[in-house]
């Protein structure tokens, strides 16, 4: 049973200005002469109405069972919201979204990551393109990061802007518009994607910025259809040009301090964010910057892992990396989980220190594993957990993307 | 894009340092402003500091900036919705011509008639409501009244701006009369009539911002559909602060209603003369002021046939409400519209060209999104289990501009002599003595979270923060 947290409009609160519908950058609110409301199959938690609601009804959120978010027509017929049913509420990380590929979608995990940036984070730029003005991007590169036998085909795309503004931060997402029609005659919805390389460029001094994406095909991983964005991009040739919306994303960005530690911890495309910020520090090459970085990284086999390669070339003591294998022929399976809990003591001594911030990226799957072994790491520090945990959020230094 | 320049005197989204010569007619214009603002702005306010939002980018996320300021430093400037390309006049006989970024002699008049009109409204309002804080019920409601007040300022920049930038010399003058008038003065009144009447109690502000900064969103509304670019993309960006001073007016009477209903069920009284013993306002009072503010506020929409509107439109000076979501020709040379006519002693409709109706196209509009928010007030009434119901009266009620202007109708609308009309009026409108027990109740209240006994607190505070903030910080 999946469950999502459902973006609704209190009826009691709201006074129908339109501000939302009019702000809203991929058309996922509309009204009737009684209410406005938000379609859960477009709405993708990205938060551009909220601060311009002059009344604060926009921002709501319902734990609800994905199969059963409540409709258009439900949301129309409200005098006030439903109650929030706690047996789903409790098990519901907040501000969740949901897309029909089951992949593109990242939002950020308020239950368990923080809900603001680190406090030295750069000042982020958001929502620059909506729907209605998408930017242009030119395909400058499209490269195959896994190895040709394998099944899984996760593409290094990158994307050049030309004299357009885009500036991003490390962290970052933005959102790609399919051409074409769905089924029912409307305009595909944005897919989002985190950037993978740092705030100056996949080449530095070049306004282009790189994504991870994998192709989503029919009957691999429990999909149902072909991803219509995931393949879009995956097949395009360089010189092609894209429509891109964003960029999205103010919380889960890097401290802006050179030496602080970091714990990274990700499963496949959700390497994407972790490449960036390693980059990044990598860039600024602070003579200091050592035994400051640890990566977890699972995925299902050394020949399916994103980056493999040039992770390997990376020095030992700029970035401690720890992969995890979950399906190599005659080994034990093997999740990112694991790889922290056999790195206890190293896992437990970054904790400890008030500077680490930790960032999980990947999918929902992980996050129990994730939490259970950051637990069981700070039990093994003397460290109380939930206390720090809680500090964590409070402080942004603990940071959840998953889809 | 659209980053507002903080580093100018006067900041800006519209590259105004380009253009040396309207950067010093503004920055003479300023201090002007700014001793306008002393006179007549709230008063007393000049040292508060004040939990403010400020635009700090004309893009959708940027434009709420929350903090404490001073309100003389509040950054009045100039701002555009970012310019959408290939913009196409969507109405009227230039429909499908690209849109005009000057203005076109042969509309200047109008225009700057139209621009002169509307700024005339944004100071009014200040002054209007300009002794108001001296009776807050609350810190939050205070500092509502002031993000209202400033935000009514920067909407006199924004058409200060278009008759600078684009009028010239006249522009210039049309400027410094916006703030020579002043609301309710004999000699020298604002030019429309709702704008001279007073705000004398906190029940008139809520009612004021929720009708007639209602009629404020369509007429911005009707503007933003302008051929005048820089005209649309200056009330796009103006509707955005509209909204709050609506929310202001819808919460606002829906939190006295809410403390009236509660009062009445604990004490179980229902007779006003009771219910007032208790010190909140009676239904039936409130039902009045509503009365008054409604066909006020409806005056404002024009006479009910204009020929300036059919030339408005033709002309694609000024739309309709979300002219670019309805589905005729946007022309309107063949239709009719019913309006409302009185002869014989009777009320009567008579279908007229759509285009000289166009006021009376807007008021309909407006009165059904009023209507929407009376119906909310009605839920919690019947929320409380009181039983009583506020409606908005007939549009024929206490009118003074139009065809009906001159004649007597009751709320109903039904058709009513003079003498039944002085007969009954303290009634349908506040009397003196309603507007003497209104006043009686208000009494400044500035302890952090408490709200007057009259009205009940809000369910939310601002921007996330708790109810119980200090919003407003005296010094």
């Amino acid at each position: 049973m999946e469950t999502f947290q459902q973006h609704v409009i209190d009826p009691a609160i709201c006074i129908r200005c339109n501000t939302c519908e009019d702000t809203c950058p991929i058309d996922a609110v509309s009204h009737d002469s009684r209410n406005y409301v938000v379609d859960p199959e477009i709405c993708n938690a990205c938060g551009a109405c909220i601060s311009p609601c002059p009344t604060g009804a926009i921002d709501n959120w319902r734990a609800v069972v994905r199969d059963a978010a409540y409709s258009l027509e439900e949301q129309f017929s409200w005098d006030d919201l439903p109650e929030e049913n706690p047996a789903i509420a409790d098990v519901t990380p907040v501000h969740d979204a949901g897309d029909d590929e089951g992949v593109t979608i990242q939002t950020v995990d308020t239950a368990r990551g923080a809900a603001i940036p680190p406090r030295s984070a750069a000042t982020p730029t958001t929502n620059l393109y909506g729907i209605k003005r998408p930017a242009e991007a030119t395909v400058v590169g499209n490269y195959r990061l896994t190895g040709a036998d394998t099944e899984s085909d996760v593409r290094h795309i990158v994307l050049d802007f030309a004299s357009l503004p885009f500036p991003v931060l490390e962290g970052q997402s933005i959102g790609v518009i399919p051409p074409g029609m769905d089924p029912s005659g409307r305009p595909h919805h944005a897919r989002q994607y985190s950037i993978a390389s740092p705030r100056n460029g996949e080449r530095p001094g070049y306004n282009n910025l790189s994504l991870t994406v994998k192709r989503v095909v029919a009957g691999a991983d429990g999909n149902a259809t072909d991803g219509i964005c995931s393949n879009y991009l995956c097949d395009l040739e360089k010189g092609a040009v894209v429509k891109v919306i964003g960029p999205f994303g103010a919380s889960f960005l890097m401290p802006d301090e050179p030496l602080s530690p970091l714990l990274m911890i990700c499963t496949g495309t959700g390497s994407a964010p972790m490449r960036a910020m390693t980059e990044r520090r990598r860039r600024l090459h602070h003579p200091d910057d050592e035994n400051r970085l640890m990566l977890f990284f699972g995925a299902r086999t050394p020949e399916e892992l994103p980056y493999f390669g040039p992770l390997k070339k990376l020095p030992t003591r700029f970035i401690d990396v720890n992969l995890a294998f979950s399906r190599v022929p005659g080994e034990p399976k093997r999740y990112v989980q694991d790889a922290l809990m056999e790195r206890i003591s190293d896992v437990a001594q970054l904790l400890a220190d008030p500077g680490t911030h930790v960032y999980v990226c990947g999918l929902r799957g992980m996050e129990d594993g994730v939490i259970s072994a950051l637990s069981a790491a700070a039990e093994a520090g003397a460290l109380d957990w939930p206390s720090l945990h809680a500090d964590m959020k409070r402080e942004g230094r603990i940071h959840f993307e998953t889809y | 894009m659209a980053a507002i320049d903080y580093n100018e005197l006067i900041p800006n989204n519209v590259n105004l340092s380009s253009d040396r010569t309207l950067q010093r007619a503004l920055e003479q214009w300023q201090p002007n402003f700014l001793n306008w603002w002393k006179d007549m702005g709230p008063d007393g306010s000049n040292n508060f500091d004040v939990y403010l939002r400020t635009a700090i980018s004309a893009e959708p996320n940027g434009w709420a900036h929350f903090d404490h300021v001073k309100m003389p430093d509040y950054r009045w400037g100039i701002f555009l919705a970012p310019a959408e390309e290939d913009r196409r006049i969507g109405f009227g006989e230039h429909k499908g011509e690209p849109v005009w970024q000057e203005v076109p002699g042969e509309h200047r008049a109008n225009l700057r008639r139209i621009i002169v009109t509307q700024g005339d409204t944004e100071p009014a309002s200040v002054e209007q409501q300009r002794h108001l804080g001296l009776t807050a019920p609350s810190l939050y409601d205070l500092r509502n009244l002031f993000q209202v007040n400033v935000e009514e300022g920067r909407h006199l920049w924004a058409m200060v701006y278009l008759l600078h930038r684009y009028f010239g010399r006249d522009g210039r003058e049309e400027g410094e009369a916006l703030l020579q008038r002043r609301s309710g003065d004999q000699d020298n009144p604002r030019i429309l009539n709702a704008f001279n009447e007073k705000t004398p109690d906190w029940l008139s502000f809520f009612m004021f911002t929720y009708f007639t900064d209602r009629d404020g969103k369509y007429q911005l509304c009707a503007l933003a559909e302008s051929a005048f670019d820089p005209l649309s993309r200056t009330t796009r960006f103006m509707l955005t602060e509209e909204a709050h001073h609506m929310f202001v007016g819808e919460s606002g009477v829906s939190r006295v209603v809410q403390r009236t209903c509660e009062i009445m069920k604990q004490h179980g009284v229902e007779d006003p003369a009771e219910v007032r013993k208790f010190g909140v306002i009676d239904l039936p009072t409130i039902q009045r002021y509503l009365n008054f503010h409604f066909s006020v506020t409806i005056d404002l929409f024009g006479a009910d046939q204009s020929s300036n509107a059919a030339l408005f439109y033709s002309a694609g000076l000024k739309g309709r409400f979300e002219e670019t979501k309805r589905q005729d020709d946007h022309k309107l040379n063949d239709l009719m519209y019913p309006v409302l006519d009185y002869a014989d002693g009777a009320l009567t409709t008579h279908d007229t060209a759509m285009l000289n109706a166009l006021n009376e196209v807007l008021r309909d509009d407006y009165i059904k999104d009023s209507v929407g928010g009376v119906e909310r007030w009605n839920r919690v009434i019947a929320k409380n289990g009181v039983d009583f119901k506020l409606s908005v009266p007939h549009k024929a009620f206490h009118r003074s501009i139009g065809k009906l202007a001159g004649h007597h109708f009751d709320p109903n609308g039904r058709p009513i002599s003079a003498a039944a009309w002085q007969k009954n009026v303290d009634t349908w409108l506040p009397s003196t003595e309603d507007r003497a027990y209104v006043a009686s109740l208000m009494g400044r209240v500035i302890a952090v979270g408490k709200y007057a006994n009259w009205i009940a607190a809000p369910t939310v505070g601002l921007n996330r923060q708790p109810i119980e903030m200090e919003y407003v910080r005296f010094n």
